[in-house]
């Protein structure tokens, strides 16, 4: 019953740091090659042939002289680990497949007599009027509502620090990280009161605001504007009269995507998996995330005469997984490109 | 025109995190008790807090804990980066997804999962106790509880911090790696000189996400805390302590000191390692 | 944040008949004068009714849902939005959050009976006397009444009660040999049977709650609980601790209880499939063991509570809660209607048929009450051995006022004996101290 206080964020806004010092804009030994490379990677998905000449387009093939073959037994070493992160997995999904006596009666890691996973779907889509399938909308509301502005304020943002030179840049991540590192459970009731007070708690507005901010995010796309967009191409265009707003959406925005995509995808999951602060502020089942809604069917067991509906939860918590897991495969690929560009720095 | 772009952020996050920290200041200044209303109590809560044993017991077990876990986790993280970016996997698309793929997984659905994997009698750990007739010891007793707990942490996150060394990994200059073939170095010669100092930057990022998520450890005990009540105390880490002041006990004013004075402990830690980390080299 | 309150559905002290009445009776000759308003009168309620409205109740009882529709049949023009905000401790937190904001508090709010208090001294839940609830007070049994009304005021109507009983898996005994203890040392022989017949058996489960601990201290004739106003006395030195602690220590050191904290997938699965054989816990458990044990449907019975004493029938309250009004809810008439609607008269009646066990007197003397049979439980008619505990509930049991916080730090304390060598006793003083801290700290005049 609790979540990540402040999950992505917390974890996520430190990075910042090296801000304060220089702007992370691609410290000095960062070469050319770099400074061009997320412009083309940008490109490259849609038009490979186009960076086929760049050096770093074949960065694969050098590797030959190094190390060619696959080695069986770094592959068997490594798959240690891979039984590691999917073994609490698979049992999810062999739970999934249980109903409440195969869930009490059978080896946890295998399957039951009878698979009822279709069945376990059926009734979580139905129990409790259908309740499934309003929170999974809620939620996307709040993922798209949520991640989709903590994209754009952290790419504003990101791209301000990176490009402008203005009173108080420096303090902002020295600032952002002071406050992460405040646990936020304290801050739960002061920030329940305020919103109480704006009127917003029990709407979608006591999530979704909260979820606008990302720390990382704004870390990510700081040093990413600062490789990704030359600035002498934002001289070029403001020497044309280009005017600011159009030089950020003609010429930065489609360099930055990559890095942009990056932040969507993590901003989705944390607003995804987001439960402490839902917990706090809403309390009309109408407008649980996911989350809470699995949360409150669970702690039904914990009530007298409450039905446990632990097979419903399972799947129910497969279920939550699924989308999420679907856009990480969909998305890996722009994913690392903009991973790749934020780290590049040294 | 530079605050015209970040203000945007600058407002929201003034609205949620700064507006409630700057409340959580004024709070700690005063005292409300179920009899006697509230008074203004000037510092002494802070006082309260530099000497309240139960807080520095829990600052004592995150300590512990981010010196075993981090360590642990960010190593496995950096040694499967490694092995994917070798480029001597097989399936190696696969194991970047499938390590990852806990990170989707809500903390409260982790914790959900391995809670049942510790239980000794119909757990995991139970089913193999009864297959090989041994006694395993339990994972949630008092002694081992933190370690199962930065098992979970680990499992959660230790994808998370792969794919970041790993996008790190990818955009080292190759040339780099031919000049050292070329030298005759060896595969962990090139590692050790040429890979782990192109991703430095990296390292310390993740190092320092990983000290403010220890010290923030709430999700995953406070979820075992039902399994485990006697282990897990209602002050087990400082921001569990600060939640049960605050929920349980209604001690909003002090719960908000707690909190200020972790918050300024693990920024200074943060901002330490952060320093020195970018200093070398 | 620790979630046990949902099992512990602790249940105030029964007080006699004779004095309950007398309270009563003096709160109806000072009703109203606590508003000042005399226009909060029962009249009122009738005219809110015809006038309709909506009223938002907050609760997790699942009988409810039934009653809230019947009420919205009854009275078209009233709304009800029954809203589970979270079970125990969790809607506690959310109240507490929405009356300090001033806005968002329901208009009713179910309240177990050992965190009444603490919304009753911080003076953020209605004093339903003016609105006609002093009048109820021969409607419903001794001690859930008890528990609602202190100081001539009503702080909330009487839901449910949980009178303690045995309940425990026949099959398991019959297997064993085992007869079912009627004393609590004999409860102890046969926790030690059983684990020697097979060591996968235990007598019960138990990782420390205080709602039960207090429950059994309360049956042993300990009151270590004592508050007038804003005087209260923590006491876990008396003969009845002392009792419940020497016996429980034994179960504890020959490990005789399994490790299974209430509620968890684990205990249900212990519940079903035998290895957890005995339960000593509140009248209302039938229902969660027709929903979440229907596997050992026909295994299980029920007996007295075993005794202190060869002979006795003491008992006490575990669980059990009422429905109170904020003082920050928007329309108080309708909410007390809803509230007398729902726990008392046919109100109370579908509940009960629902499977709350009731804290009314009508319901609980019916004949069809006590006769019914539980198809579950092999035919017995188990509601007769209920109201027998109902009745021998110990009298002048009360709570801290800020038992809430007290609960959350008792296995910080206490629980150190279940994974220790800390012994209860110690493991008690402790939690003493914890909690005369704290109420030093809150204002409140502790053991002097």
């Amino acid at each position: 019953m609790t979540t990540p206080p402040v999950p992505a964020p917390a974890a996520a806004a430190t990075p910042a740091t090296s801000a304060s010092d220089s702007t992370p804009s691609v410290s000095s030994s960062t070469t050319a090659a770099s400074m061009t490379a997320p412009a083309d990677r940008a490109t490259t998905t849609g038009a490979p042939s186009a960076a086929r000449s760049d050096p770093k387009r074949r960065r694969r093939s050098p590797r030959t002289p190094l190390s060619p073959r696959p080695s069986v037994p770094l592959t068997l070493v490594t798959a240690l680990v891979l039984v590691y992160t999917l073994l609490p997995l698979a049992w999810l999904f062999i739970n999934a497949t249980k109903d409440q006596k195969g869930l009490m009666n059978s080896f946890g890691l295998w399957f039951a007599d009878d698979v009822n996973l279709w069945d376990n779907i059926t009734r979580t889509l139905t129990y409790d009027d259908g309740a499934f399938v309003r929170w999974l909308l809620n939620t996307l509301l709040y993922v798209a509502a949520g991640a989709g502005g903590a994209t754009v304020l952290a790419v504003l943002g990101g791209y301000a620090l990176a490009k402008f030179a203005f009173p108080g840049r420096r303090a902002v991540f020295a600032v952002v990280i002071g406050a992460v590192a405040v646990p936020g459970t304290a801050l739960a009731v002061p920030t329940f009161l305020m919103f109480s007070r704006m009127g917003l708690t029990n709407t979608p507005w006591a999530v979704i605001i909260p979820s606008l901010i990302s720390p990382f995010g704004l870390y990510l796309m700081w040093v990413f504007a600062a490789e990704a967009v030359p600035t002498e191409l934002l001289e070029a265009a403001r020497i044309d009269g280009s005017g600011e707003l159009r030089t950020f959406f003609r010429i930065a925005l489609p360099l930055l995507m990559p890095g942009t995509v990056t932040v969507l995808l993590f901003s989705m999951v944390a607003t995804w998996n987001n439960y402490f602060l839902p917990l706090i502020m809403i309390k009309d089942p109408d407008w649980y995330p996911l989350t809470l809604g699995l949360n409150a069917w669970n702690a039904q067991a914990q009530t007298a005469g409450g039905e446990p509906v632990f097979d419903i939860v399972i799947t129910g918590s497969l279920l939550t997984i699924v989308p999420i897991v679907a856009v990480f495969l969909l998305l890996q690929r722009y994913w690392q490109s903009g991973l790749a560009a934020g780290s590049v720095k040294e | 025109m530079g605050w015209g772009f970040a203000g945007p952020f600058v407002a929201v996050f003034g609205l949620v995190l700064l507006a409630p920290i700057g409340y959580a200041l004024y709070l700690s200044l005063f005292k409300d008790r179920l009899i006697g209303g509230t008074s203004f109590v000037g510092l002494e809560n802070y006082g309260e807090a530099l000497a309240d044993t139960r807080f520095w017991e829990g600052l004592a077990r995150v300590g512990l804990f981010l010196l075993v876990q981090v360590p642990v986790m960010l190593g496995v993280a950096l040694l499967v980066a490694l092995a994917i970016d070798s480029g001597r996997l097989y399936g190696r698309t696969f194991f970047r997804v499938a390590v990852f793929l806990p990170y989707a997984v809500p903390a409260v659905v982790a914790s959900l999962i391995w809670g049942f994997m510790y239980g000794t009698r119909f757990g995991l750990v139970g089913n193999i106790n009864d297959a090989l007739g041994v006694t395993l010891p339990d994972p949630l007793s008092p002694s081992l509880v933190l370690a199962s707990i930065g098992n979970i942490v680990t499992w959660e996150f230790v994808g998370y911090n792969m794919l970041i060394f790993y996008s790190a990994l990818k955009v080292v200059p190759r040339s780099l790696y031919e000049a050292a073939a070329i030298d005759g170095a060896g595969e962990w010669r090139v590692i050790a000189s040429v890979k782990l100092p192109a991703i430095r930057s990296s390292l310390v990022i993740a190092t320092i996400f990983s000290i403010i998520g220890s010290f923030q450890l709430f999700n995953e005990p406070s979820i075992l805390q039902k399994l485990a009540p006697n282990a897990i105390t209602s002050d087990f880490t400082p921001n569990l302590y600060t939640y049960s002041l605050s929920f349980a006990g209604q001690q909003h004013n002090y719960a908000a000191t707690v909190a200020i004075v972790m918050g300024v402990i693990t920024a200074v830690i943060a901002y330490t390692v952060q320093l020195r980390g970018m200093r070398k080299g | 944040m620790r979630m046990r309150t949902p099992v512990t559905r602790r249940l105030l002290g029964a007080v006699a008949v004779v004095s309950a009445l007398a309270l009563g009776a003096t709160a109806c000759g000072s009703g109203g004068t606590d508003d000042g308003s005399a226009s909060a009168g029962p009249k009122d309620v009738a005219a809110a009714l015809e006038k309709g409205g909506k009223v938002t109740v907050w609760a997790w009882e699942p009988t409810l849902k039934k009653v809230a529709e019947d009420f919205e049949k009854k009275y078209p023009k009233v709304d009800v939005e029954l809203v589970n905000a979270g079970t125990g401790d969790k809607q506690y937190t959310a109240l507490q959050n929405a009356i300090a904001a001033g806005s968002g508090a329901p208009d009713v709010a179910q309240i177990e009976y050992y965190a009444l208090g603490q919304f009753a001294i911080g003076k953020s839940v209605e004093n339903l006397a003016p609105y006609g609830a002093d009048k109820l007070a021969s409607g419903f049994t001794p001690g859930p009444w008890n528990a609602v009304h202190r100081d001539g005021a009503v702080d909330a109507l009487p839901m449910d009660s949980g009178p303690m009983a045995l309940f425990y898996n026949k099959k398991v005994f019959d297997q064993h040999g085992i007869a079912v203890p009627t004393t609590w040392d004999e409860y102890v022989e046969a926790a030690r049977a059983l684990h020697k017949a097979d060591p996968k058996l235990f007598i019960t489960n138990d990782t420390g709650d205080a709602g039960f601990a207090t429950s059994l201290i309360w049956q042993a004739g300990g009151r270590p609980y004592k508050s007038k106003g804003t005087d209260v006395t923590v006491d876990f030195g008396d003969q009845g601790t002392r009792t419940y602690a020497g016996t429980w220590q034994k179960l504890l050191d020959e490990k005789l209880v399994a490790p299974i904290s209430s509620w968890s997938d684990s205990w249900y699965k212990g519940l079903a499939d035998g290895t957890v054989a005995t339960l000593a816990i509140g009248a209302w458990m039938p229902a969660s063991f027709v929903s979440g044990v229907a596997a050992a449907s026909g295994d299980w019975r029920v007996a007295p509570l075993p005794q202190w004493t060869k002979g006795g029938t003491a008992s006490a309250e575990n669980g059990g809660s009422s429905l109170a009004v904020p003082k920050a809810a928007k329309n108080k008439e309708l909410a007390y209607a809803f509230t007398e609607f729902a726990t008392t008269g046919a109100g109370a009646s579908t509940r009960v048929a629902a499977g709350a066990f009731p804290a009314t007197r009508a319901d609980l003397e019916s004949p069809a009450f006590l006769d019914a049979d539980f198809p579950y439980f092999g035919g017995q008619q188990a509601n007769r051995i209920f109201a027998d505990s109902a009745r021998n509930v110990g009298a002048d049991w009360s709570y801290l006022p800020f038992q809430v916080y007290a609960n959350s730090v008792f296995n910080d304390t206490v629980g150190k004996a279940y994974v220790s060598s800390t012994t209860l006793t110690a493991g008690l003083n402790a939690w003493q101290e914890t909690s005369v801290k704290y109420g030093k700290d809150q204002g409140f005049t502790v053991n002097k």
